[in-house]
């Protein structure tokens, strides 16, 4: 396979809470790649660490209270982004990698016009004049199928719909062409008509600009349909990697089963919503050993004592953070429903 | 006085109102512009700057005298107001009105530009503090608390010690270098808040540096308290100046400021009280006019108001 873009190794971002509750664990030894071209989904509910993971990526954790540990390795084209100079990594931010915020309402600066925020990381990257920068903004604008861009250049963040601002954001993440798009959650405050629109954009822009996507949701609907590849998170751990068709095929954890009976079927109408029992622990105290398991309908003693490394199973990259995948005799069968 | 300073009087009074008229009439357009003049002493607050500040810049055709020269020693000091003095004369027998006419120019040019002064190092330090934390914030606040605890009499006391008598350049730096703290104060908390918002995390993540996140990100956004306490901050300065020049320590007699006229007139406070009460009043006013216009401001500017809007 071709070198990978981005690695991310071993990432440990913690953060360091007040009133002496201790450290919250946020991102706790979090490792993938991300190849040239391709989508990398980032899957797991709230408060499992995905979003602390895509801002340790362009190191904009607020410190403090939340620091990246020493020993944590963000490799971008080789070049470790963690011990990077400010200056150097203002070169690569909005230039090489770029982000598409969650939210399109409070991400935009309310004071200046859109295409003054388009162009602002073209000013700063490329030293583009005012006019070239203007020119470059309605190009923007035309490339995410803005209606009127040369009219809606000049306008203002609050004249705009939620779907048009995403836009927008897109269009400032993508005017210097970044070889990597990191969007957290591009679509969570959008309607379910627009967020179809924006993920066909994203998928359009990708194949058309060539760049890789690091797509972080927390909607398996969203992972299914844009992904190549999909790594897991739970309690700041990655607890499963795979290709998508594989995972959906023949997920290997407990938690990932979890949530695709999470999700509802469109063509299996009877069957009851499972629901996870439990909540996801807090970061300053994650449970011992594999830190699902009291959540974990199949978990035995060693699950409690132990912590699972993250194993082979199935076909190609297929990896579990889980002891099921040695033993599998040890899975329960499925109550009910199916 | 002399018909033609009558008449200029007049047009002064006449221009002031008008451009109450002219500027309520563009600032109708923005929701914020109604709301400032929807405020009950903001059209007379504009009014009486107004007035005062085409009065100073026409000072020499608003008057009959220089504002300097004793017109008569000996029959005509302290004089009442009447038709050829109409704030009457003061003890040298210089014409009051023609003095408060020219001290507004020193007193608004001392206050603006001590205010200009005191409003981007206070904005300055402030901003910085509040986007940087950690020690630099721990060290300029407590820079700020220490120049808080300061009397600043007492500084400008030794300003003068140092440089003799004050140049005015030198006096509007010492005002403006010792007001600068409440403001600073200000935009810090101001730019704690801000810059917790999403797209100063946007700017951050397009590339954009400390300088350029603050400057054009962050403190735009900030912009209302400080230009609140900018249109307050005047009035302040203009009350030190008027506080330094009665002392003695400010703007050298003879040139008029209006706190060395109260000062020349203070010793006949019960024989000819016009001659403190005019320029008395002409500060009160002035300050009375930017405390209406920065409270008019801060209900304009309020953000709160503004999302409502936007909504």
């Amino acid at each position: 396979m071709t070198e990978p873009l981005l690695r991310v190794r071993d990432l440990q971002t913690y953060f360091v809470t007040e009133r002496g509750s201790g450290t919250a664990r946020a991102v706790d030894g979090v490792s993938f790649d991300l190849y040239p071209g391709e989508t990398l989904g980032i899957v797991g509910e709230s408060g499992c660490g995905k979003t602390v993971t895509s801002l340790s990526i362009l190191r904009l954790i607020p410190e403090p209270p939340g620091h990246i540990r020493p020993g944590s390795l963000i490799e971008f084209e080789g070049r470790n982004l963690l011990t990077l100079a400010p200056a150097e990594l203002r070169a690569i931010r909005g230039n090489q990698i770029a982000m598409v915020f969650q939210e399109p309402m409070t991400s935009l600066n309310p004071v200046f016009t859109v295409g003054d925020q388009i162009a602002e990381a073209a000013i700063i990257h490329q030293h583009l004049s005012r006019k070239a920068a203007r020119a470059r903004a309605i190009e923007m604008l035309t490339l995410v199928g803005i209606p009127d861009p040369a009219e809606t250049v000049d306008h203002y963040p609050h004249q705009l719909s939620g779907g048009m601002r995403q836009r927008v954001m897109i269009a400032m993440a993508l005017v210097c062409h970044p070889k990597v798009l990191i969007a957290d959650e591009p679509t969570t405050a959008l309607d379910v008509t627009i967020q179809a629109q924006i993920l066909e954009l994203l998928d359009r822009l990708q194949a058309e600009l060539g760049m890789s996507v690091l797509l972080i949701t927390h909607d398996l609907g969203v992972v299914a349909g844009q992904a190549d590849r999909v790594v897991v998170m739970y309690a700041g751990q990655v607890v499963e990697t795979a290709a998508t068709t594989e995972l959906f095929d023949r997920p290997l954890h407990p938690y990932t089963e979890g949530l695709m009976a999470a999700v509802p079927r469109i063509d299996a109408p009877k069957s009851r919503l499972q629901a996870i029992p439990g909540q996801v622990p807090a970061a300053t105290a994650w449970p011992s050993g594999c830190r699902f398991h009291p959540r974990c309908p199949h978990a035995w003693t060693k699950c409690a004592n132990e912590e699972p490394p993250l194993l082979e199973g199935g076909d190609g990259d297929h990896t579990a953070r889980c002891w099921l995948v040695q033993e599998p005799g040890r899975r329960k069968p499925r109550p009910e429903t199916e | 006085m002399t018909l033609t300073a009558w008449f200029a009087l007049l047009i002064a009074l006449g221009l002031a109102a008008w451009t109450v008229g002219a500027l309520r009439r563009r600032s109708a357009r923005h929701e914020a512009g109604r709301r400032f003049f929807r405020h009950p002493t903001a059209a007379w607050g504009i009014g009486v700057l107004a007035f005062f500040v085409i009065v100073a810049v026409a000072a020499p055709w608003v008057t009959s005298f220089d504002p300097r020269e004793q017109l008569d020693i000996v029959h005509l000091k302290n004089q009442p107001p009447s038709w050829s003095y109409i704030l009457g004369t003061d003890v040298y027998s210089r014409d009051l009105w023609s003095r408060v006419a020219f001290g507004a120019r020193v007193s608004l040019i001392i206050g603006a530009l001590g205010m200009l002064v005191a409003v981007t190092l206070g904005t300055l330090v402030g901003a910085v503090a509040g986007y940087y934390r950690r020690w630099v914030d721990a060290v300029l606040m407590r820079g700020v608390d220490v120049g808080l605890a300061l009397p600043r009499i007492f500084v400008l006391l030794i300003a003068t010690a140092l440089f003799g008598q004050l140049p005015l350049a030198v006096l509007v730096l010492v005002i403006g270098l010792t007001s600068w703290f409440g403001t600073s104060r200000l935009v810090r908390a101001e730019v704690l808040s801000v810059r917790e918002r999403d797209y100063v995390a946007a700017a951050r993540a397009a590339g954009a540096g400390g300088a350029r996140v603050i400057f054009r990100h962050v403190l735009p956004n900030a912009a209302a308290p400080i230009i609140v306490s900018a249109a307050l901050s005047i009035g302040n300065v203009l009350l030190l100046e008027a506080a330094l020049s009665f002392l003695g320590i400010g703007v050298r007699p003879p040139a008029p400021s209006w706190g060395n006229i109260i000062a020349d007139g203070a010793p006949y406070l019960a024989t000819a009280p016009w001659t403190t009460l005019f320029p008395g009043l002409a500060i009160a006013l002035v300050v009375m006019a930017l405390n209406a216009v920065g409270d008019a401001l801060r209900d304009a500017l309020d953000p709160r108001q503004q999302a409502k809007e936007s909504t």
